[in-house]
């Protein structure tokens, strides 16, 4: 057991824990700054220059807003379960490479916090354990609507963990590795894997929306049908953690689709080499392809929300088994044979 | 080794003995079912225990405890499918899963 | 390479603390599941004995099960019976809990298995000191290759099983048109 090990680890869990925590907020101003610009009208604009405080004051009012536990629901499972969401959301940010390797006193560091041999597998493993927070949200409520939209929504992310399963092993089947560092490198060296497995790529973006729980795929919580859906005997905090659980989902999706597709941290050669960067700096860049590439896709999240309508739970589950396992199938089949009798690598 | 083989080997006969407990003193059918999942899980965890003191060029081949382990993890999966089916049944005919309900052989 | 032991001398004990810290929480969570009356409440027992036997595996440097363990057992099946506990409203077990007899003849057959088991597990220690150290033990690219080369067949059968499994659960399932 290394002791420097030990302590980079420890930073890197803070630093990272931290900025995506606190890249919530921004991501709700975001939201309705840019839901404001698509329905033509102004978004928040009072609270500071362009309502940029405005996160701000929701944070300050959730945190005064008065935290009702009704009297029949089931305690320790309703306090547990907004937990249960979080926790899940933020463990499958460890194996998410956010830059290259830095260099420390003489140490290379890897910028992931857990770079282990199965890699990705340990994403979708935290994300099957968010299901157990909506599960058990919509079920201690004691309430009809919460008990709806919670087993709407675990079974739709159920279903959608197919798709997103497969459209990853595809990936896996195209690099050879579960490591994602891996997996960027070989795209550094060659093309972006959007390139070779096109469809792959389109069935982990749906599959990705509907994880998330985001238009068109929310019609667990749709206020027009299930008043609030599994979220609806939650207050303040509780009901905050919720919300950033499925922010923090969004980055997780985002960050996993532009890892395994669009090259991760990777910056182009045509851009790399020109400008001679290399070690820190490098690692530098790096970081900011990587916010770059996550950024659009986080905006793209937000520019779908507001343009497209929402899907009816049996379309809903229709596209996931009907549309997306076997397009995934078809992918892995197409992956296999890019590899094998191709020879393709990438 | 890190980790004493004997002690896990310990532990996974404890957890089949609370498996099989609350198998025996449990009336409902989907907690038997979660009892049967710790027996099975008492199982591999004693799989892989003996898989970490086999020698790597055993008679399993080297990674035999741990495929093992991963195969009887698929056909638990398979086996709580088909149990729920079947408490679903029970519940459709009986209206309860007790299965002290379940005494006769057809309906 | 500064070496943790050399810092916080009892760094080498960790590996056994969260042993025996993941044993105790996977027997009391187990307890548990047999004890509690609520069955949601249960299942989200078993989860936590899953989680910790996961953990157990990954000490024991079998990450690839491990993780396979979160992902399968504890993130799909125990969903499944939570999604069956929730359709049907399985409320609390109406009876009281287990009678006297029925818990010391539980408590006395899981001593004497301990007992049994610890004596054979005696034998492991020596053994293990000896033993060829297997590097590739939890490594994926191994798994894979022992599931696609000696293993194959044991492998498709297993999922020609879980194809049984998967038309057997619709099938009884399913809800007669008759009824």
């Amino acid at each position: 057991m290394d002791a420097v090990l030990l302590v980079a680890t420890v930073v890197k869990v803070t630093v990272i824990v931290l900025a995506m925590v606190s890249l919530v907020p921004i991501l709700t101003w975001v939201e309705r700054r840019g839901s404001g610009i698509i329905q033509l009208r102004l978004g928040p604009n009072r609270v500071g220059p362009f309502g940029l405080f405005q996160p701000l004051a929701d944070g300050i009012k959730f945190f005064f807003k008065e935290d009702i536990v009704p009297p029949f629901v089931h305690r320790p499972t309703y306090v547990l379960a907004p937990g249960i969401s979080l926790c899940a959301a933020i463990l499958a940010l460890a194996v998410l490479p956010l830059a290259g390797s830095f260099e420390v006193a003489g140490r290379t560091i890897p910028a992931a916090i857990a770079d282990v041999d199965a890699g990705v597998l340990l994403l979708l493993a935290a994300s099957g354990l968010g299901v157990y927070g909506i599960l058990v949200a919509g079920w201690s409520s004691n309430n009809k609507y919460s008990l709806m939209g919670g087993l709407r929504s675990s079974s739709q992310m159920i279903s959608y963990e197919l798709g997103l399963s497969l459209a990853v092993i595809s990936v896996l089947v195209f690099c050879g590795t579960l490591r994602p560092v891996e997996i960027v490198e070989k795209q550094a060296a060659g093309l972006w894997n959007v390139v070779f497995l096109p469809v792959g790529f389109l069935v982990l973006l749906v599959a990705g929306f509907a994880e998330t729980n985001r238009l068109p795929f929310d019609l667990p919580e749709a206020e027009s049908e299930l008043v609030g859906g599994y979220h609806t005997e939650y207050s303040s905090m509780k009901f905050s953690m919720f919300f950033m659980a499925e922010y923090v989902n969004m980055i997780v999706s985002a960050a996993l689709l532009v890892t395994l597709f669009l090259g991760g941290y990777s910056v182009p050669a045509f851009i790399r080499g020109p400008l001679g960067l290399t070690g820190n700096l490098l690692a530098a860049a790096e970081l900011l392809s990587f916010a770059l590439k996550v950024g659009f896709f986080l905006w793209f999240f937000v520019w779908v929300r507001w343009t497209l309508p929402r899907f009816r739970f049996d379309q809903l589950m229709g596209i996931g088994w009907k549309v997306l396992v076997p397009l995934g199938f078809l992918n892995i089949a197409w992956a296999a044979f890019l590899v094998a009798v191709l020879g393709v690598t990438p | 080794m890190q980790v004493d083989p004997g002690a896990v080997l310990v532990l996974s006969a404890i957890l089949f003995a609370i498996g099989i407990f609350g198998v025996i003193s449990r009336r409902g059918a989907v907690v038997l079912l979660m009892g049967v999942e710790l027996m099975l899980n008492a199982g591999n965890l004693a799989l892989v225990a003996a898989a970490r003191v086999t020698p790597a060029g055993g008679e399993l081949g080297a990674m035999g405890g741990q495929v093992l382990a991963f195969l009887v993890l698929a056909v638990a999966a398979a086996e709580a499918a088909v149990g729920l089916a079947l408490v679903i049944a029970l519940f459709r005919h009986k209206g309860s899963v007790d299965v002290d309900l379940a005494r006769m052989l057809r309906w | 390479m500064i070496p943790l032991a050399a810092l916080f001398p009892l760094a080498i004990a960790l590996p056994r603390i969260a042993f025996w810290g993941l044993a105790a929480v996977a027997v009391l969570a187990a307890l548990g599941v047999v004890l509690h009356r609520n069955p949601v409440v249960e299942a989200l027992f078993l989860v936590v004995v899953l989680l910790a036997v996961a953990g157990i595996y990954a000490l024991m440097h079998a990450w690839f099960l491990a993780v396979l363990q979160v992902i399968v057992y504890a993130g799909a099946i125990v969903v499944l019976v939570t999604f069956v506990i929730m359709l049907l409203n399985l409320g609390p077990e109406a009876r009281g809990g287990p009678g006297v007899l029925t818990v010391v003849l539980g408590a006395l057959l899981a001593l004497g298995l301990a007992g049994l088991v610890g004596r054979a597990a005696a034998g492991f220690g020596p053994r293990a000191a000896g033993a060829a150290w297997n590097p590739q033990f939890g490594r994926v690219a191994a798994m894979g290759k022992a599931l696609f080369g000696a293993w194959f067949w044991p492998f498709e059968v297993v999922s020609l099983a879980l194809l049984a499994a998967l038309v057997g659960a619709v099938v009884v399932a399913k809800r007669r048109l008759e009824e």
